[in-house]
């Protein structure tokens, strides 16, 4: 890692500007052990914590990437990426204009915004059963 | 057409489903909002339960000595967000900047919320109240001060947007020309939340509303009416520059190399560690920068009496008053020391009065 590194505002970033960095990375690896220990999961949220430019990168490069990144789009786009080390992974939220919303640490074996939920199984489960009738509908019309 | 009563009804499960939401999105939504009010991630579950089954409250927006920049903060933040979706999902019943409806159409809206949903409805109000001639700040021929009297009757909570609203901001600053007074010093029998700031932060407004529609209560407050959870921590120690200022390490000028490697602006007049806000966290234009982490000093906004704090470039360290004349005036003895501190209020405001000469029609004709 270089010495110093430069914001868009010309401000140079020294390594240890707010100290944060180390002790969530430590925090991060204290919530994994829980993880397979317990099944714990445990939700960071990067928005809630001090970081000088640079630093949050600082967080996701040491991260790294990992096997799964995955991207959906539910009131604008989010990224889901496990990085490189399995169990933990960041999920970003972006708007419709691509701005981030939210970014997460999340330590867990699937983060529940991939998961498909129950309530959105039910109206689809209906949305299928209709389009099947429509199609026998058409069918039997066409058989006629 | 939409039956009102229905549409009333309403919980904003309902009104996000019915504009095809999935039930992703709305997780999605939960966890920007549960970020956005500070709550712990563990929280997004109950977030999501309760902001499912809220009801869509009608919000009547009254706007009173004030420059639009805190309505401009809400709604020109961004186009499609969160925010947005929560406020598409209230019923706002009056705003005089944002509603179609004008004249008697639109006072007429606002008597109509008001007796539709006595006791329930939030008020929001923007602006200071003029409190010497009424003339100054008039809506439909209503003075600024019986309209808010009438309309916070009726109202369930009051939300003081700006620090306008909540200790006179602007207006208010020496010599308050219009005797602009905030909207704690009118009402007292009614909950009050402040959400100070010039203007304050979208997603604190917004955060606010959210809390009150999650949790039917206003949040825990601090001793000056600010939610703690946007106002509980102080500017300076939520600051990524926190630690050049424990080392004494400052920028002294705004080109100096102190400047260039990010150092404290405390000695540039940061008012940081007076003011207490979110903007270190939080940030502004979706969470991009604040104004410290453009390399401008905190000029402490969310603070009463902000600007008549002695100038936005000296130091906090530094006095704010002429200590050579106090010292005089205080010298002439404990009995003469009203009529000394009356002295000095008395020059300093007619100082600032010549300082700030009034407009007349005839200048704005020149």
């Amino acid at each position: 890692m270089p010495e110093t590194a430069t914001s868009p505002f010309n401000i140079q970033i020294g390594n240890d500007l707010t100290w944060n960095v180390m002790p969530l990375l430590h925090e991060v690896k204290h919530a994994l052990n829980k993880l397979i220990e317990s099944g714990e999961t445990t939700v960071i949220d990067l928005r809630s914590i001090p970081l000088a430019p640079g630093e949050e990168d600082r967080i996701l490069q040491t991260l790294g990437v990992g096997e799964i990144q995955a991207k959906l789009n539910a009131l604008g786009p989010s990224e889901i990426t496990e990085t490189r080390y399995a169990g933990i992974w960041i999920v970003t939220h972006y708007n419709d204009e691509e701005d981030i919303i939210g970014r997460f640490i999340e330590v867990t074996m699937m983060p529940e915004i991939l998961c498909s939920q129950r309530e959105d199984m039910i109206a689809a489960y209906e949305a299928f059963d209709t389009t099947l009738e429509e199609n026998n509908e058409s069918s039997v019309e066409k058989s006629e | 057409m939409t039956n009102k009563f229905d549409d009333k009804n309403k919980t904003l499960g309902d009104t996000l489903r019915s504009r095809g939401i999935s039930r992703r999105s709305f997780l999605k939504f939960c966890a920007a909002t549960a970020s956005m009010m500070a709550l712990p991630p563990a929280m997004i579950p109950k977030v999501a339960h309760a902001l499912e089954n809220a009801k869509r409250p009608s919000v009547i927006w009254l706007s009173f000595q004030e420059c639009t920049g805190c309505t401009e903060s809400l709604t020109r933040s961004h186009s499609a967000t969160i925010e947005n979706l929560i406020f598409d999902s209230i019923s706002l019943d009056y705003h005089h900047t944002l509603q179609a409806a004008s004249g008697h159409a639109a006072e007429a809206a606002r008597e109509a919320a008001m007796e539709e949903n006595h006791g329930n409805y939030i008020l929001v109000v923007d602006g200071s109240i003029p409190m010497d001639n009424p003339g100054y700040s008039t809506i439909a021929g209503i003075s600024n001060y019986d309209m808010l009297m009438d309309t916070a009757k009726g109202a369930a909570a009051i939300i003081a947007v700006g620090t306008c609203a909540t200790y006179g901001g602007i207006p208010h600053a020496k010599p308050n020309p219009t005797g602009a007074v905030s909207v704690g010093d009118l009402i007292k029998d009614k909950p009050i939340i402040n959400v100070p700031g010039c203007p304050p932060i979208p997603v604190v407004i917004t955060g606010v509303v959210t809390h009150f529609l999650t949790f039917g209560t206003i949040p825990e407050l601090d001793h000056i009416g600010r939610p703690k959870v946007f106002y509980g921590q102080s500017i300076h120690d939520r600051c990524y520059r926190r630690p050049f200022y424990d080392k004494g390490l400052f920028a002294e000028t705004f080109d100096d190399e102190g400047a260039q490697k990010g150092w404290c602006l405390f000695k540039l007049g940061c008012k940081g560690p007076t003011t207490y806000n979110a903007c270190a966290t939080t940030k502004w234009n979706n969470g991009t920068s604040f104004p410290i982490e453009a390399g401008h000093p905190c000029i402490g906004c969310s603070e009463p009496d902000f600007w008549d704090g002695g100038g936005f470039y000296k130091a906090l360290s530094m006095p704010t008053e002429n200590i050579t004349q106090t010292a005089l005036y205080t010298a002439a003895g404990a009995a003469a020391v009203g009529v000394a501190a009356g002295a000095l209020n008395r020059a300093k405001k007619n100082a600032a009065t010549k300082a700030h000469p009034n407009t007349t029609i005839e200048d704005l004709e020149k």
